[in-house]
């Protein structure tokens, strides 16, 4: 290939001897150290050369609506200088007119276009996440029936990805309905490598857009740090190991993996943190203003939070079980991309690595001719995936998101991306370290029996570990919950939370129901329909609530207990039964003894005492969310009675067994 | 001299004066924001908190109707309509350009069939009624018991009333204020603004049983003003609806018996714990709406505490027999009849309200307690 230069380095990984940027020929861009005190006598003196430019597109403006005389228009030349306006600032900022370095040949257009369009596509579909997000709840309105169901899928992204898939098929040897979409992005990927990670991804998104935001200030957007932070390292091939953990795993029977996927973190992050965050804001900042009492800021708020909670805020306020932890992990995700852009892209996202693999086989990709580069960096400076654009190496596919920023940035005639491309300069396929492989595999197979040997799962099950209705049996459940926290987002009533360590580390971040905070509202089954996986099944509501002229049994989730010393009629000859006034089944599980019963003073007081059917007790929990013994219920629900189960019963006849 | 080490005149001025300011100012703010701290008990023995919507009321034919007709004869829009035009026209009660909030129940996730909820079709009516009436803004609006969003749609409120042309509002946490209503247990309480802050408000509760309250509808329906936790006002459930009815005096009580619920009250939950008895009641005083109600399903007024409680307090009378009432009949034939309910004295009004609330019921006929 070339012939003056010495030949390109097949590096494996690393970069060929790099010159500092400063060398390069950038005068205008990086003017040298003496730039800051010039900065400060440009308020006096007129503007130095390199920025003479700018003023007097900002003067004619001004005197285009000025209407000043033309001969005024040099003179204000200098004063304006001193200030551009902001929207000159802000235009400057987003779209920067730097003089192309090097030899200056110009980007091809349709790459420069499908730069811009990739920039329309991440925002697009940012979009579509936030807005599919925000509508994965239920409000109601007037041309709905008795009938709810989510509209559309609101769970679209997951049930497009190809991790999620992948792992629950090994777990569970089936592609659960919808999971077939991620076929989609396989097919995607084949075609043009990792371009969901590049343009689609909302996480991903986000970090290249954090990235952006927060660059190290020492080497801010364009220098040596950032040239040395998008150098390809082999901290990137964690990823790939952990995708081998998880996917072992799997095979082994726990979707753990969930925890790692970048849209189950984004809904889970954004859908149980940030969100209620912003409403909570919202609401007590609004709050503080209307405390005054005065009546046209109470007007005011009150019509402000009218269109809000009509538009974007939820009517009440939303709390979720220890998020704190969801939104400490996002925050530090994040703030990563200060030292290296992507971090979470690069280093650990298991569906990136997914589709690296994929992208061994996709027909689009890059050709570079090492012979035209001069080193200037300017492609690594802009790189996204870390994948080692520049000349004298090997571009690596598997690890580039197709951002197209490289070839834009290139000044000489180096990158090309083009369909099926000359495969010498680039590497297709992930460079792991067979012992490194094997110790993954290893942990994937030993994660199990670590987390289940732990009591949490068989042999001490925790009383409180209440699921969604319709979730399947705890160790099918556990093939598939991936932690997209999806149901939770949309309960009605706020009554599925993320648990903690409650189950065990295996049962972080899978939904239980906390009675306390919410209920499971009898006829509403919107979490198994939002569910990807299938860990909740798809029920309907004569399912869930039985029928008995058609002899299906309801569905259990758990069973009530009074604690008869806390409970009023019981034990403080006081009337109360809200309980059985909420229990919604009918007949209802909570039936009552009416009787008299002796108060202090000699009287008798007529009270009703509860008791629980266990038969007919579906566990629902609003008897435990309406007990006025406000910190600890005097009537709450266990788990045990579950549908689900055929091990967690008390009854020796139960529906269960008689089922198949 | 500038770096003389002893200050100026001027400057030893400035200096212990800005000192004396600050010192002045934080003294100010101390004496402003003082807390003294302790320990106060509030009480309630302060004047109780009305919000009364009856105003004026322009003299009519009658101050209570029964409307009901025999089974499959009518429509719940009818018997409103035939009930608020032996009342006097929704005229009497409605002005031009009145901001007026109905408050139907919708406390439950229930359908229509299950009589949880106030009947859409009968609350459609009222819209179109208020409408006609000249109101300017209609609101139909409730707090529910379960999630407002399921409650609104699935009991059908939502559309009929929408379609009718009202305004529905769902609750909301800020259309809550903290107020103290003063009332004998109900003091300090978040209110539902929505309802209290209007020209007129038409009470439209349904009857039903209530395993506590034994029977529930005009009284208890002002449950859907107050916020917050409201299960603790079940340890005294007869004097808080005593209290809320105190302080929410409606425009107009119109009592929803299209389809009554007889047994596992409030909530139900099967349609076999319901009958049809096509019976409306309209009346400007809630209490004689919930004495005479209590009788569609067998419950003597005597039973209900609440109902002393009320007459006690002068919100209204139990005695039905004094507001003129008058009853209008739709039968199989096609006849309509509106007439005066005449009672004899030594008759017991509530066998009487009994009587005349079942004689349009086929069999199986509940019993008087």
């Amino acid at each position: 290939m070339s012939t003056s230069l010495p030949r390109p380095i097949p590096w494996l990984g690393a970069i060929g001897p790099v010159r500092p940027l400063d060398d390069t020929a950038d005068p205008p861009a990086k003017p040298p150290r003496a730039s800051t005190p010039k900065r400060t006598s440009a308020v006096a003196a007129p503007a130095p050369e390199g920025r003479a430019k700018l003023p007097t597109i900002v003067a004619a403006s001004a005197d285009a609506s000025a209407a000043a005389s033309p001969a005024a228009a040099p003179a204000k030349t200098p004063t304006k200088s001193s200030s551009p306006s902001l929207f000159t600032k802000l235009k400057d900022k987003l779209f920067p007119k730097k003089k192309r370095p090097g030899s200056g040949i110009p980007a091809r257009k349709i790459i420069v276009w499908l730069r811009n369009a990739r920039r329309v596509s991440q925002a697009g579909f940012f979009g579509l996440f936030t807005f599919l997000l925000v509508r994965t709840e239920f409000r109601g309105g007037f041309s709905g029936g008795a009938t709810i169901r989510m509209p559309y899928p609101v769970e679209g992204f997951l049930l497009a990805d190809p991790f999620v898939a992948l792992m629950t098929l090994l777990s569970t040897h089936t592609v659960y309905r919808a999971l077939w979409w991620s076929v989609g992005l396989v097919a995607l990927t084949l075609l043009f490598g990792r371009v969901f990670c590049g343009w689609i991804c909302p996480f991903g998104t986000l970090h290249h857009f954090f990235a952006w935001l927060v660059p190290n200030p020492k080497g801010a957007t364009t220098g040596g740090r950032r040239v040395e932070a998008n150098k390809t390292r082999p901290y990137q091939n964690l990823k790939y190991y952990l995708l081998l953990v998880f996917l072992v795993a799997a095979a082994c029977g726990s979707a753990i993996g969930g925890l790692f996927d970048p849209i189950c973190i984004a809904v889970r992050s954004i859908g149980l943190g940030v969100l209620p965050f912003f409403n909570y804001i919202t609401g007590r900042g609004l709050d503080s203003v209307s405390a005054g009492n005065l009546r046209i800021l109470q007007q005011a708020t009150d019509s402000t939070r009218d269109v809000l909670v009509a538009t974007v805020l939820q009517p009440k306020q939303y709390f979720f079980h220890q998020t704190w932890v969801i939104g400490a992990l996002l925050f530090a995700v994040i703030l990563a991309n200060r030292w290296i852009p992507r971090f979470w892209c690069r280093a650990l996202c298991p569906l990136g690595a997914t589709l690296g693999v994929i992208a061994k086989h996709a027909v689009f990709g890059m050709e570079k001719d090492h012979s035209k580069c001069t080193d200037c960096n300017l492609c690594i400076v802009h790189c996204q995936g870390a994948d080692s654009p520049q000349g004298g190496v090997k571009w690596r596919q598997d690890e580039c998101h197709m951002c197209m920023n490289c070839e834009t940035a290139c000044p000489e005639d180096v990158i090309k991306f083009r369909f099926l491309p000359n495969r010498t300069s680039a590497r297709t396929a992930p460079q792991l370290d067979r012992r490194k492989t094997l110790v993954s595999a290893l942990a994937g197979v030993c994660a199990l029996p670590i987390l289940r040997t732990s009591d949490t799962l068989d042999a001490n099950y925790y009383d409180r570990l209440i699921r969604p209705p319709g979730s399947v049996a705890e160790r099918d459940f556990l093939e598939r919950c991936i932690r997209c926290a999806e149901c939770m987002k949309v309960c009605p009533n706020n009554a599925l939370h993320p648990a903690f360590l409650e189950s065990g580390i295996e049962g972080l971040w899978t939904p239980i129901l906390i009675p306390r905070i919410g209920y499971c509202e009898p006829t509403c089954v919107l979490c198994g329909q939002v569910c990807p996986t299938g860990a909740i099944q798809k029920i309907s509501e004569e399912q869930k609530l039985g029928n008995r002229q058609r002899n299906i049994p309801h569905i259990s989730i758990g069973t009530a207990f009074y604690d008869q010393g806390r409970c009023l009629p019981w034990s403080m000859a006081t009337p109360c039964i809200v309980c059985e006034e909420f229990c919604p089944t009918s007949p209802k599980a909570i039936w009552v003894e009416e009787l008299d019963v002796p108060g202090r003073d000699g009287t008798t007081v007529h009270v009703q005492r509860p008791h629980v059917d266990p038969k007919l007790c579906i566990g629902c929990g609003a008897c435990e969310k309406v007990c006025p013994v406000q910190d600890r219920p005097a009537v709450y629900v266990t788990s045990v009675g579950e549908s689900r189960s055929r091990t967690n019963v008390i009854l020796l006849e139960t529906e269960n067994y008689n089922r198949t | 001299m500038a770096d003389s080490p002893r200050p100026s005149r001027r400057e030893l001025l400035t200096r212990s004066g800005s000192a004396l300011a600050v010192l002045g100012a934080s003294a100010l703010v101390a004496r402003r924001f003082y807390d003294q701290g302790g320990w106060q008990s509030r009480s309630s023995s302060g004047r109780r908190e009305v919000r009364d919507f009856r105003g004026q009321l322009a003299p009519g034919p009658s101050d209570f109707v029964v409307a009901h007709a025999e089974p499959d004869t009518s429509t719940p829009t009818q018997l409103v309509q035939r009930a608020l035009a032996a009342l006097g026209g929704m005229q009497r009660f409605i002005a031009r350009g009145d901001r007026v909030v109905i408050k139907p129940n919708i406390g439950w996730d229930r359908t229509a069939i299950q009589a949880a909820n106030t009947n859409p079709e009968l609350v459609a009516a009222v819209v179109a009624l208020v409408k006609e009436a000249g109101a300017s803004d209609v609101v139909v609006t409730d707090a529910s018991c379960n999630d407002p969003g399921r409650c609104f749609q699935r009991s059908g409120i939502w559309t009929r009333a929408h379609r009718a042309g009202a305004r529905v509002v769902l609750p909301a946490d800020h259309r809550f204020r903290t107020m103290r209503l003063r009332g004998e247990i109900l003091d300090e309480w978040p209110v539902y603004r929505t309802l209290v802050e209007a020209d007129k408000v038409i009470n439209l509760p349904v009857a039903k049983h209530h395993n506590l309250a034994k029977y529930t509808a005009a009284m208890k329906n002002w449950y859907g003003v107050l916020g917050g936790r409201r299960n603790r006002l079940h340890q005294s459930i007869d004097v808080s609806i005593a209290d809320l009815a105190t302080f929410m005096r409606p425009t107009l009580t119109i009592v929803d018996g299209i389809r009554v619920l007889l047994r596992n009250g409030p909530q139900g939950g099967n349609v076999d714990d319901t009958r049809r008895m096509d019976t409306v009641i309209a009346t400007t005083d809630q209490v004689a709406a919930d004495a005479f109600g209590c009788t569609l399903i067998g419950q003597r007024p005597e039973n209900l505490p609440y109902l002393r409680m009320a007459q006690e307090r002068g919100i209204g009378t139990a005695d039905w027999r004094t507001l003129r009432p008058r009853e209008h009949a739709m039968y199989r034939d096609g006849r309509e009849s509106t007439h005066d309910l005449a009672i004899p004295a030594h008759m017991d009004p509530a066998e009487a309200a009994f009587l005349i609330a079942q004689s349009m019921v086929d069999a199986p006929r509940v019993v008087l307690a």
